[in-house]
Order: structure tokens, then sequence, then C-alpha cells
């Protein structure tokens, strides 16, 4: 495999529920649900926010710091489960706020919190075949919870944009190979016209989350050989803190490999934008030759696994964006109130 | 706002391209087509501004025009650019107490507004103050 990453960037906005402010409207214990999630807060998306206005300014930043002319970008797919329209793409509104319109694929992509890394893998496959110079897979979502749900703690909004490309002095990390695991498992959906999705309660832990991130990861490891000890970082899907260090002990990975992406804790899960949020974490913070395994999750239900090989490119034009932690730390803290007219459960 | 009017001002709305004369350097944003000082030695050419400002003049807005009624307070400002245009824009992601004439702000992608429940969502430029930022380049 001769791609790799050559640009990313990401967008949290700004708002935060605390856990607190969630359990005390619906008289829950707010210790006992930190315990047992590892979530203090979460992220709100603004009044004027959505799926695309996260992923243009993930995309835009992407673009900075690869440094290239956005209309050398052939392709560029959106996954998210909140796409702002029912039809009409995201993926046109992102490629003409980047410049990267008109010569050039575009489409969305659904997989629940998956159709990201999904993006990422069409993207590879494009570059490596010289259909396209560029691709650019953005994950991101503004993630909706019934009222008093589970989800409600966690449903969070944040995007992240990848731009792959072969590699060559540009790369920031390249892509040693990716495997993806797929089932048809109805652990949580949401159908058509319905507002907020359902979920199969425990049944989303081990044979949804844990089956497919793990069978990803074992995958991947025995196609290319390695074992957890060669990899510097991993980062797994973040539904919450638990499942990641969980299925990081299964597969044999230390809390110290997964701890530096591990972003759940203060910015809930924002699904789509979550396993490429902490891998960005993690290219912050890398340096070359670190060794990086990505495993994505998506219900309904599959994952894909990457193994990424941090190069030189890292120390490239690093200033040109903000960092996953200046968008961790700008934050706005909002009450339940403020929390239901932004999420319009709340509709005069 | 009518749906074709939307779409012939993207490229402005979403990417603050306006036109620099070629002759004196004076840049335009809304778009010109003739530079007022040069007249027909004019020659405008588009032009991708940076985004970057400052407030030169602003108010809160407490009773909105249609489809901005659950934005209120809301702030609305005259920016003056780097590259020397003043635009109206509305400031996101700030509390209105604490906006002042001089501050600085940076561009946003956001929504601007929507048509109706089933109608088309505008998106376009506003302006937030400066958080961290970014170097040159
Ligand atoms: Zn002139």
């Amino acid at each position: 495999m001769d791609v790799g990453i050559v640009g990313y960037g990401v967008y949290i906005p700004q708002y935060r529920i605390k856990v607190e402010e969630i359990a005390k409207v619906w008289g829950a214990d707010p210790e006992q649900i930190k315990r047992g999630l590892m979530v203090e807060e979460k992220s709100v998306p603004g009044p004027d926010e959505d799926t695309a206005t996260i992923a243009v300014e993930a995309a835009r930043a992407a673009v900075r710091r690869a440094n290239i002319d956005p209309r050398e970008i052939g392709a560029i797919y959106v996954g998210s489960e909140s796409h702002p329209y029912a039809v009409k793409p995201t993926a046109t509104i992102v490629a003409e706020a980047v410049g990267a319109t008109p010569d050039l694929t575009a489409a969305d992509y659904e997989f629940a919190c998956k159709a990201g890394t999904a993006g990422i893998q069409t993207c590879m496959g494009m570059v490596e075949a010289g259909m396209i110079e560029y691709g650019m897979a953005v994950g991101a979502d503004t993630a909706q919870s019934a009222p008093g749900d589970a989800l409600e703690y966690t449903a969070a909004a944040g995007g992240a944009a990848f731009i792959v490309g072969r590699n060559g002095k540009r790369t920031i990390a390249s892509i040693d190979g990716t495997y993806s695991y797929t089932t048809d498992t109805p652990d949580f959906w949401r159908r058509e016209m319905r507002p907020y999705p359902k979920h199969g309660g425990r049944f989303t832990g081990e044979p949804a989350y844990f089956r497919h991130i793990i069978s990803a990861a074992k995958g991947l490891l025995q196609q290319l050989k390695l074992t957890p000890e060669d990899f510097t970082y991993a980062v797994f899907h973040q539904p919450n803190g638990k499942f990641p260090l969980k299925a990081a002990k299964i597969l044999g990975f230390s809390k110290e490999q997964v701890l530096p992406g591990l972003v759940v804790t203060k910015i809930g899960n924002t699904y789509s934008g979550s396993t490429l949020i902490g891998l960005a974490l993690i290219l912050d913070n890398a340096r070359p030759g670190d060794r990086i395994l990505a495993v994505s999750y998506g219900s309904g239900a599959g994952s894909d696994a990457f193994s990424l090989t941090v190069q030189d490119g890292i120390n490239n034009n690093g200033d040109a964006t903000l960092k996953v932690m200046d968008y961790v730390n700008r934050k706005e803290y909002i009450d339940y109130g403020t929390y239901a007219k932004l999420r319009r459960l709340l509709v005069r | 706002m009518a749906v074709p009017r939307f779409w012939r001002e993207i490229p402005n709305r979403y990417n603050l391209i306006g036109t620099k004369c070629g002759n004196c350097n004076t840049v335009f944003f809304p778009p010109r087509s003739v530079c007022p000082k040069c007249r027909r030695m004019g020659k405008l050419e588009p032009y991708k501004l940076r985004g970057r400002g400052k407030i030169v003049s602003y108010c809160t807005v407490h009773v909105p025009a249609d489809g901005f009624e659950d934005a209120v307070p809301y702030v609305l400002a005259i920016v003056e650019l780097e590259e020397g245009p003043r635009i109206t824009a509305q400031i996101t992601d700030c509390n209105p107490d604490s906006v002042k004439i001089g501050d600085e702000v940076e561009v946003t992608f956001r929504q601007i507004r929507e048509e109706s429940q089933d109608g088309l969502i505008y998106y376009g430029y506003k302006f937030k103050p400066v958080s961290n930022p970014p170097s040159e380049g």
C-alpha cells in the first residue's frame, strides 16, 4: 500500500453540558453515571451549527494543514448519521466551501458511527488506483437522543476530516493496511422521518461493539503480522470511556497506548467524528516512527481497522490549525433549558 | 430570499470571494464589477479574502428579523477586514455583553437561516472572536 494521510483537521462546537445537569432533570445519580460511562460532559452544537457546518470547518482545517491546492482534491465523502438534508448531499456543501468544485466526485456516506472511516477506505482505493490525486473523507455528527434516554448523557457533536494521498514528502502518516469486519447486527437504528434512534440496550455491548472491534483489530494484526507491542498508540471508537479501554484490554493493549487518544470523557460521543477525533488527538502529539492502530465501529454493524505509521510530514505546518485540545478546552457551559432549546427539544 | 439568488451568491457567501482592482489594488466585498476610483482603467479580478478583521461597530438585536426569532439576543456588527472592505455580519459564539469595538474576529461557516422546516438551509459566513490565532500560512 502506497497511500497515507497528508492532512487532517477537526472541529468541536464550544457548548458543553455536564452529566450533573442532565441527571438533575431526570432524577438520576450523576456520580454513578459518570463512573459507569467515564464521561463528564458532552459537546452541544450552537443554534447555527449542524453536520454541514462542522464538516466544513474540519475540512478547511485539513486543507490548511495539508497545504495543497483544494482543486487537486478529486473526491470528497462525508460520513454522518445526521446529514442536515434527507435528500441533498452534505458533501457538495463541503466541496464548495473548501474550493474543490467542480472537478471532483462527491457523495454522502451513512453507516452509523463508522461512515467517516468507510470514506477513508474509498479514498485510499481511488488514490492507489490513480483515479485521483487527493481524496478527503469527513466524519461529522450532531447526534440526537430522546430526552431521558441513556444516550442523552453522551450523544454529542463534532467532526474530523482526513486527506488521503500517495506517500511522499507531505505524508503525515502512511497507511500500512486496513481490514474491515461487517455483519447484520441490529444494535442501534433510526427509522426514516423519526427524530431519535432506538437501541438494543445491553445488546449494544458484546455482540455488537466488542465483537466487531475485536475481530477487525485481530484481522488487521494477522494480515500485517503485527502484535499489540508493535504499536505506540491505539484508538477505538468511543461511545463512552469504558468500552475502548475494555476492548484494548481484551486485545492486549495497555491503558498507556489508549489514554492519549481518549477524548470522550470531555466531549462525549461524536459518532462519526469519534474515532477520527481520537486519531487526530494522537497525531497532534505523535512523532515520526510511531505506529497507531485505529478501529472504528458503526452500529448495524461493522468495524474498519487501520494501521498507520507516522512520517516526517508530521512536523510540517503544525501551526496552521487548532489542535484537538484547543477545541476541547474552548468551552461554554449551558443548562438543560438552553440545551433543550438548542437541540430543538423545545419548539415554540 | 429566492433559491436562485442564494445559489448565485454561494461563492461570496461560502468563501468571501470579492474582487480586487489590479490597477489600484483596492479590494471590494461584496464583489464589484467596476472600480469606482479607476473606472475604465480598473482591472477587477476575483479575490479571496482571508476572513480576519476587527469589529468597528455593532448592535445587539433583541427584536429579530423574520426567521431569526430563536437567535435573540444576537450581535450584528460591521467588520473591517484586513484587506480593507467593511462588511455587515452576525457575530456568533459570543456573549453579546462582552463584545467590544476593536475585537478581533475570524470568519466561520454557519447556518444563516432556513426557509422553513422543509425549505432550503442557507449557509454562509459569520464571524466569531479569535480564540487562539493560528499563524500565517
Ligand atoms: Zn482601481
